[in-house]
């Protein structure tokens, strides 16, 4: 006699049920996301592609220094001289999306984790859940629930892409000094006032690193979530994988690799900006 | 009546303090209740009163309790039993509300090291607890600007904490307990994380800015010295029971118990001893109407080779030597006036033994010890100076003699 766990019907089960009888939450939620990724998309395109360079230049300039604010110029000229700006304007608006959606459920997380052990205990095994289970695994589901095109892809994005968050926030206010939280209680703080006038700001290096590794993470979520018709850069590569054009693949890839660098740079900077006077 | 008052405080760490503390009470002893049970005793039965405008010492070594029971005065460490009332209030029955109220206007803390919060100037650590109080900002750093002027940083309001040396960053914690103007200091070995030279530096100032201020001052500290030099009164604690508590001098000169003592016998004498725990009782001295023939025989039963004249209520006139009195006597002069010298070296009885060498080292006669209306309170001779920085005893006859 063989003894086993039927998980793969609860699953289905529980997908099937939930498809079924949230039909409405799901378009709503999806309603919201589509348009929050084509208003950001519909901004870079609307704006002259020189403004945007320009601007991001100059953000790179006055956080991370000359040498950043002259790779992203140069970054940016490759990218339109291949001819990829509209992608390239995808692929920024899926990552904005997911990156502030996931800082938006990610930072208060981890601000609770932070605040109690019995809280930090239940999140970090579902926080494990999400860093290792295999991303198809949650990509259908996702189609599933919301259709194939950006949508399923922002929530795919946001799964994998907010452990980090939630993990340095957590991290971050636990490693607070106890000197700076008991000082600020002397004083007769509030919770609220310790967490806002002492913990974040002394934790923001930590929580800036979060921010910098959910930018990444989603960014390296792109070229997956283009087989679920999310568009972008990852499109681009998915295109020339399957048609074995080697050339325009690897120009999909450096776009997203150029990408990369410069919101890593730019986020790092503001983390470290702030390192300097808490050490 | 006391500003603050603690009785029969406890407290015990570990997971049902309570229980622990009825075992405790009932004669289990600390090792008993931590081998067997767990517990940490940390302050056992902790009963004393501070005055108001007074440094109250609490003094012992690292695992003594001294810091968990300064933590108990505000609850950053909640006690597990007893009472402390500050102004005749229970802090141990405040709501969390008033608790805040009372640690952001009454009691102001330092931190032995320095606690600034590092992503704020130095002024807006000063401005910190009136941010909290929800002062607006022109105010709180108004006022802030004033606390700093005090420990005399205001030229530093706006750099940021680790730009400051160690000294300088402990006048910063310093402004910022004073900053809200409270009555209470609670300061946990301020000054143990400094240099021995800022540390004296430090105390220095910390003394001068208590004669301005006032305050009511509860301060911790590992270092004897330092409480015999700050503290009005000391307690002395031990495996978190206060051993002894009292004024420096009594502390010195009758220790409590054993442990008490083993701490005091290490003491530099000389920077604790004053002229009145040298001194003797004056037993040749005449008054000045009695004339010089008295005054000789007075010598001459003493064996002494000159006597201190004093007038109405012990006024300390001068000093007249056998020699002079003997001439005045046979010359048939009666009058003590014309022969006493009354240049002669004197000092106030607070003045350190230290203080006493070089006078010691150049006067032919005794010091004579007078208080501020010049009255005769003691002599000192050479050698009981010598004996004070020695740490031997002074008999009542003036001789030193070790025990």
């Amino acid at each position: 006699m063989e003894f086993r766990i039927p998980i793969d019907q609860w699953a289905d089960f529980i997908i099937n049920y939930l498809r079924i009888n949230y039909r409405s939450f799901f378009r709503s939620i999806s309603g919201v996301i589509e348009s929050f990724v084509s208003g950001f998309e519909g901004l870079l395109l609307v704006v002259p592609v020189i403004i945007v360079v320009a601007i991001v230049v100059a953000i790179a300039w006055k956080m991370a220094g000359r040498g950043v604010a002259l790779f992203s110029l140069a970054g940016f000229l490759l990218l339109l001289s291949m001819n990829l700006w509209d992608q390239t304007a995808r692929t920024l608006a899926l990552v904005l999306t997911s990156t502030v959606i996931a800082l938006a459920i990610g930072i208060p997380l981890g601000i609770l984790a932070s605040r109690s052990d019995p809280t930090e205990r239940i999140i970090r095994p579902i926080l494990d859940l999400m860093q290792t289970m295999p991303i198809f695994v949650y990509l259908l589901p996702a189609v599933m629930f919301f259709g194939i095109g950006p949508v399923p892809a922002v929530i795919a994005t946001v799964v994998f892409a907010m452990p980090p968050a939630i993990r340095l926030t957590n991290l971050g206010i636990r490693q607070v000094p106890a000197e700076m939280t008991e000082a600020s209680i002397a004083f007769g703080s509030t919770p609220m006032q310790m967490l806002t006038k002492v913990q974040l700001p002394l934790a923001l290096p930590s929580i800036m690193a979060g921010v910098n590794q959910c930018i990444m993470l989603s960014l390296s979520m792109a070229v997956i979530a283009s087989m679920i018709g999310a568009g972008g850069l990852g499109a681009v590569v998915y295109r020339a994988i399957t048609r074995l054009e080697i050339g325009s693949g690897f120009e999909g890839g450096l776009a997203v690799v150029i990408i990369a660098i410069i919101l890593d740079r730019i986020t790092q900077s503001v983390g470290k900006g702030t390192t300097r006077k808490v050490n | 009546m006391s500003k603050i008052e603690v009785k029969e405080l406890y407290k015990i760490f570990g997971s049902h303090p309570r229980e622990a503390l009825v075992k405790l009470k009932s004669g289990r002893s600390k090792e008993d209740l931590l081998q067997k049970t767990g517990h940490t005793v940390g302050i056992n039965d902790a009963n004393f009163a501070v005055d108001e405008g007074e440094i109250f010492v609490i003094m012992g070594l690292s695992g003594s309790g001294k810091s968990t029971l300064v933590r108990c005065i505000n609850r950053l460490i909640e006690p597990t039993a007893g009472t402390i009332t500050l102004d005749g209030e229970d802090i141990t029955k405040l709501s969390a509300e008033k608790l805040r109220v009372m640690r952001q206007k009454k009691i102001g803390m330092v931190f032995q090291r320095f606690a600034l919060f590092p992503h704020r100037t130095i002024l807006q650590n000063v401005a910190f607890g009136l941010e909290i109080q929800g002062l607006d900002k022109a105010t709180r750093e108004e006022k802030a600007m004033t606390v700093l002027e005090t420990v005399g940083l205001k030229d530093w309001s706006h750099v940021y904490p680790e730009q400051l040396s160690g000294g300088m960053q402990q006048r910063v914690g310093l402004a910022r307990a004073l900053a809200a103007d409270p009555d209470v200091l609670l300061m946990d070995e301020p000054f143990s994380a400094l240099d021995p030279l800022i540390r004296k530096e430090m105390q220095e100032e910390l003394v001068e800015l208590q004669e301005r201020l006032k305050k009511t001052i509860l301060f911790i500290t590992h270092d004897l010295d330092e409480a015999l030099k700050l503290g009005d009164r000391i307690a002395i604690m031990k495996d978190g029971i206060i051993a002894q508590i009292g004024t420096p001098e009594e502390i010195l000169t009758n220790p409590a118990d054993d442990y008490v003592e083993s701490f005091v016998t290490d003491v530099d004498r000389s920077k604790v001893l004053t002229a009145e725990n040298i001194m003797f009782r004056p037993f040749a001295i005449v008054r000045d109407d009695d004339g010089p023939r008295v005054a000789v025989r007075k010598m001459q039963e003493e064996g002494f080779s000159n006597i201190f004249v004093v007038g109405p209520e012990r006024v300390l006139l001068g000093i007249v030597t056998v020699e002079k009195a003997l001439e005045a006597v046979k010359n048939n002069v009666k009058d003590l006036h014309q022969i006493l010298d009354a240049d002669i070296p004197m000092t106030a009885p607070d003045v350190l033994v230290q203080d006493l060498l070089p006078m010691a080292v150049t006067a032919k006669v005794p010091i004579a010890v007078v208080d501020e209306n010049k009255r005769l309170k003691g002599i000192i001779v050479r050698v009981s100076v010598l004996a004070g920085l020695s740490g031997m005893e002074v008999g009542d006859d003036g001789v030193p003699h070790t025990d």
